[in-house]
């Protein structure tokens, strides 16, 4: 834009020339460049507020039929006090394989308050704090006296407690009707179903929500209405846990352990009849969850899907089955057994010193570490890290619990080949009596993996081939040898032909390295060895017991034998009919055997 | 004889200043202005019940306050709008200086009256809320300097007025009052905007804006639920915004009838803040409509009439006036309807509130007074065109 000077030199000077004032020349165009400018700014304006007015009737018109369409709009019914999504009560039942109830709904009342309705606030106090002796005299009669309009006293009450707060007749006392969940088997399987609290709490309903085990990981399902109040079936026998619970508790205290657990699993399906882990809790009524100290300390603990251990001799058969598998042994093979074995700085001891050299089957039977340690060398570390993956070592369960993801197993840093050798026999990586469940049940089933599950499936599971079934069977051989003259002899029980493994590991200190008088006792086993239908495994933590003349604290003294009397209760429950080597003279007395189809 | 042009507007020497006040003033503004107060009165009658009986007062204890205060800003309304521009701005200035030092002086005898923002400054019978008085005058300083820049080696007006309002901003955020902030600093857009800013700086800003209030969301609980609240999608009908939607579709098209609403005693804000709800309710989206309208015309109007207008200051002050009674509104509307989130904002000239209704009608005595018609210089455009 060429504007004009403000001082023209050639305007200027003409006007000097004829004894003019320059300055007016110079106020004339300061006029001028001012009155373009305002010129300028008043047309600029003018579309502007031109914008302007047409974006503030657009704004009103806007409203405005915001406005009519509301208005043409019908009200909801407004929901005073209770706008949350409705509470959804009948949360489904939990029943065991049989349909047996193990978490049911029961109708029950809430206790509250409106101080602005009570008759008599203070002698209402008095009365109800007879009915319940743990209420606060001093609280409750500041609550009903104060500025509240709404107080809750309790959160589920009785029906004796329901009609004595009914006799006391104050109208400012109310009831708020609720479900509350009740597992009519108290403390049985307590750590498969969990627990549940109430969630959010209104006046006429209150919502159940699963705080662990199958609670948790089902609350969707459980509260999901589209299922039409089925229950979830899990596949847990509750006869068979009752019967696991027993036994093991009698065997913990027996043996003197701290804690127990144990998990009877379908080796073909994967489904988990009986799981416990000790000591347990009522679901009914859960405790505080630990707030110091070691949470694996705590009665809510499940050792048995989130206690991660190292699970000493009972991986050997591991390394073994995984040896026959790619052909590096056979049965017969002789392998040095040489004890201490010298790696590098490190020295591999055996329980005793079982000589020059072991055949392959007695490295299992006599529960050589040299020997697993040998053939693990044979096997590399790489392979064994990838079939211990198979066999679902590396990652946690996948069972339906919430406290699965937290049974996560613990592998060395680095899978140097001193530690594939430790491994080998169990030490140096730890997982959960789960885990263990499941990768015996895959030798045991003839060498498909499975998942272990908590709900009912009839159906096997065809899963990822392993090992070959031949493989499978010479395992399972090598693990009944173990039963018959190894160190699991305790567990042969008559007629259920059981085959197994023992494993007592040294446990962890915190501080690191290992107690010299603290084991974690395993037996890890499956019956019956002509065609296996269940894994056990059970596990004694810190068990010692007195036996001729010295304490003992290895499996084959303190789990294995209660892991007999397991099989002895639960097998019958479990339909297996006893076989094989019944004797025909027992005590001196000739058995009548009933043949089949005769009288 | 220059006065016989056709179009011009005749200046009569010594003409009563009523007369030519009747004359120049505009009607139209003028009556929706009135009509508005008379609504709110009609209300008043309405919405300030439950809170009067809520302090154990006469039920229209409320409404006769509300008169008073009313007449007082009507007159002082009346009053102002005889002024000439000149006389506008030296009051527009002094006052904006008075309701300026009052603000500074908040901290020391101001008063929160409990509610979590030091606002208020009381007199026992009475309180003031500084703030609602300061917007025409900042208004009025702001065209002032604005208008200076228009000249040829004039002052840097712009800046200045820009400076002042960061500063204003600031004050009142710090109380805080966020709704008043943003009053301020949306009335000097628009007269900055109409002073001819710049494209792309008007984005600028409106990018700050933007910061600034996602700085407040994260900063201010209080700021954030009042987001959260619009954002979501379900109304949450305990909500101040479920009870005034909830009224509005209750009121329909005719209302549910006079003095039959419930919405009154539910919602705290109900003689204030969500007036509109009241309104719909009781007599339904008719007389919404017509607030509406009226609200339009007062704007719209002065918009278009400042639009002729050739003086930078008159054309400045006037629309930042206009624009910041009729975005005041909208945004109170707009939240009752949801289309805004929750913010605290009276219905102007119409929500119960003395300092409100006082400023509110010295602010349209300032409008009134700058949008009457006066000499724009046609006659040198119709000479210019003959040339």
């Amino acid at each position: 834009m060429i504007r004009t000077p403000l001082r023209p030199l050639a305007r200027i000077l003409d006007a000097r020339a004829r004894g003019e004032n320059p300055d007016a020349i110079e106020r004339e165009n300061i006029r001028l460049r001012g009155e373009a400018l305002r010129e300028r700014a008043r047309t600029t304006a003018e579309g502007r507020l031109l914008m302007m007015g047409v974006l503030f009737l657009a704004a009103f018109v806007t409203v405005g039929l915001r406005m009519g369409t509301l208005a043409a709009s019908t009200p909801e019914e407004p929901q005073l006090g209770d706008s949350a999504p409705a509470i959804l009560a009948q949360r489904a039942d939990i029943t065991d394989r049989e349909g047996r109830v193990l978490a049911t709904n029961l109708v029950t009342h809430a206790l509250y308050a409106q101080p602005p309705m009570l008759v008599d606030p203070v002698g209402t106090a008095d009365k109800l704090v007879k009915i319940f002796p743990d209420l606060n005299h001093d609280r409750l009669v500041k609550d009903f006296t104060g500025a509240r309009k709404f107080v809750w006293i309790k959160k589920k009450i009785s029906p004796e407690q329901l009609q004595a707060v009914h006799d006391i007749g104050d109208p400012g006392l109310l009831f708020g009707p609720r479900e509350m969940r009740l597992y009519p088997n108290g403390s049985v399987a307590a750590h498969v179903l969990g627990g549940a609290r109430f969630g959010a709490e209104g006046v006429n309903s209150a919502e159940i929500v699963g705080v662990a085990g199958v609670e948790k990981a089902f609350d969707g399902w459980l509260r999901d209405p589209a299922n039409k109040g089925a229950p979830l079936q899990l596949s847990i026998d509750l006869t068979v846990q009752a019967a696991l619970e027993e036994v093991l508790d009698g065997g913990m205290k027996l043996m003197d352990a701290k804690g127990a657990s144990a998990v009877l699993m379908d080796v073909h399906t994967g489904e988990i009849v009986a799981m416990a882990s000790l000591p347990d809790f009522d679901p009914n009524d859960r405790p505080a969850p630990l707030t110091k100290g070691d949470a694996s300390d705590s009665p809510l603990f499940n050792r048995a899907v989130q206690g991660v251990y190292e699970l000493g001799s009972t991986f050997k058969i591991f390394a073994v089955a995984q040896a026959l598998e790619l052909g590096l042994v056979n049965p017969t093979t002789m392998i040095p057994s040489q004890s201490p074995m010298i790696f590098g700085r490190f020295r591999i001891h055996d329980f005793h010193n079982y000589g020059p050299q072991l055949s392959v089957t007695d490295v299992i039977v006599e529960s050589s570490n040299v020997g697993t340690a040998r053939i693990v060398q044979m096997i590399g570390p790489e392979r064994q890290k990838d079939f211990l993956g198979k066999m679902g070592f590396l990652a946690p369960t996948s069972v339906e619990l919430s406290e699965a993801p937290t049974g996560r197993p613990i592998l060395p840093a680095k899978w140097s080949e001193i530690s594939s050798m430790t491994i080998g026999y169990g030490h140096g990586l730890s997982a959960s009596p789960l885990h263990l469940a499941a990768a015996y049940s895959t030798i045991a089933n003839g060498g498909r993996r499975v998942e272990p599950t908590l709900v009912h499936d009839p159906r096997h599971q065809e899963g990822e081939r392993v090992l070959s079934e031949a493989t499978a069977k010479r395992a399972l051989a090598m693990m009944r040898a173990v039963v018959t003259r190894g160190t699991a002899s305790f567990g042969d029980v008559r007629g259920y032909q059981v085959a197994g493994k023992t494993g007592s590991a040294d446990k962890v200190k915190p501080t690191g390295g290992y107690y010299k008088d603290k084991v974690m006792a395993t037996f890890a086993g499956t019956f019956p060895v002509t065609d296996p239908k269940y894994v056990l495994i059970l596990s004694l933590d810190e068990a010692s017991t007195f036996v001729a003349g010295e304490n003992r604290r290895t499996a084959g003294w303190t789990a294995v034998p209660v892991a007999a009397e397991v099989i002895r209760r639960v097998a019958p429950l479990l339909g297996l009919r006893p076989e094989g080597n019944t004797p025909d003279v027992l005590d001196g007395i000739q058995l009548v055997v009933a043949k089949a189809g005769s009288h | 004889m220059t006065e016989m042009v056709f179009g011009t507007v005749p200046v009569r020497a010594g003409e009563p200043v009523l007369p030519r006040w009747w004359r120049t003033i505009d009607k139209w503004a003028l009556s929706a202005i009135l009509m508005l107060f008379g609504v709110g009165m009609l209300l008043g009658l309405a919405a300030s019940v439950p809170l009067a009986e809520k302090n154990g007062l006469e039920p229209f204890y409320y409404v006769k306050r509300q008169a008073f205060f009313g007449s007082l800003g009507i007159i002082a309304m009346l009053l102002i709008s005889m002024l000439s521009p000149t006389q506008v701005r030296r009051i527009g200035v002094i006052g904006f200086f008075f309701a300026f030092l009052a603000i500074l002086a908040l901290p020391v005898i101001g008063t929160d009256f409990g509610k979590g923002a030091v606002r208020w400054i009381s007199f026992g019978f009475a309180s003031v809320q500084p703030s609602e008085f300061l917007k025409p005058g900042f208004v009025i300083i702001a065209a002032w300097f604005m208008a200076a820049a228009h000249e040829v080696a004039g002052p840097p007006g712009r800046l200045y007025s820009f400076l002042l309002t960061v500063f204003i901003v600031v004050l009142l955020a710090l109380q805080p009052d966020f709704g008043q902030a943003s009053l301020v600093l949306f009335s000097w857009m628009v007269m900055y905007f109409i002073a001819g800013a710049p494209i792309f700086l008007l984005t600028g800003i409106a990018g700050l804006t933007a910061a600034g209030g996602l700085f407040a969301y994260n900063m201010s609980e209080h700021f954030a639920r009042r987001i959260n609240g619009f954002l979501s999608t379900e109304i949450d009908p305990r909500t101040q915004i479920g009870y005034a939607t909830n009224a509005i579709q209750e009121g329909g098209f005719f209302g549910v009838g006079v003095g039959e609403g419930t919405v009154k005693w539910s919602l705290p804000d109900a003689h204030t803040d969500f007036i509109i709800a009241v309104a719909a309710e009781e007599y339904g989206l008719i007389l919404v409509m017509i607030i509406i309208a009226l609200y339009a015309i007062v704007v719209v109007r002065s918009l278009l009439r400042l639009m002729r207008e050739r003086d930078p200051f008159t054309r400045l002050a006037g629309s930042g006036l206009a624009c910041a009674f009729g975005v005041q509104a909208l945004i109170n509307m707009g939240v009752a309807v949801r289309l805004l989130p929750a913010k605290g904002m009276t219905l102007p000239f119409v929500s119960y509130g003395g300092s409100s209704v006082i400023a509110s009608g010295i602010a349209l005595g300032f409008l009134l007074a700058l949008t009457r018609t006066r000499p724009q210089g046609e006659l040198s455009d119709i000479l210019a065109r003959r040339k």
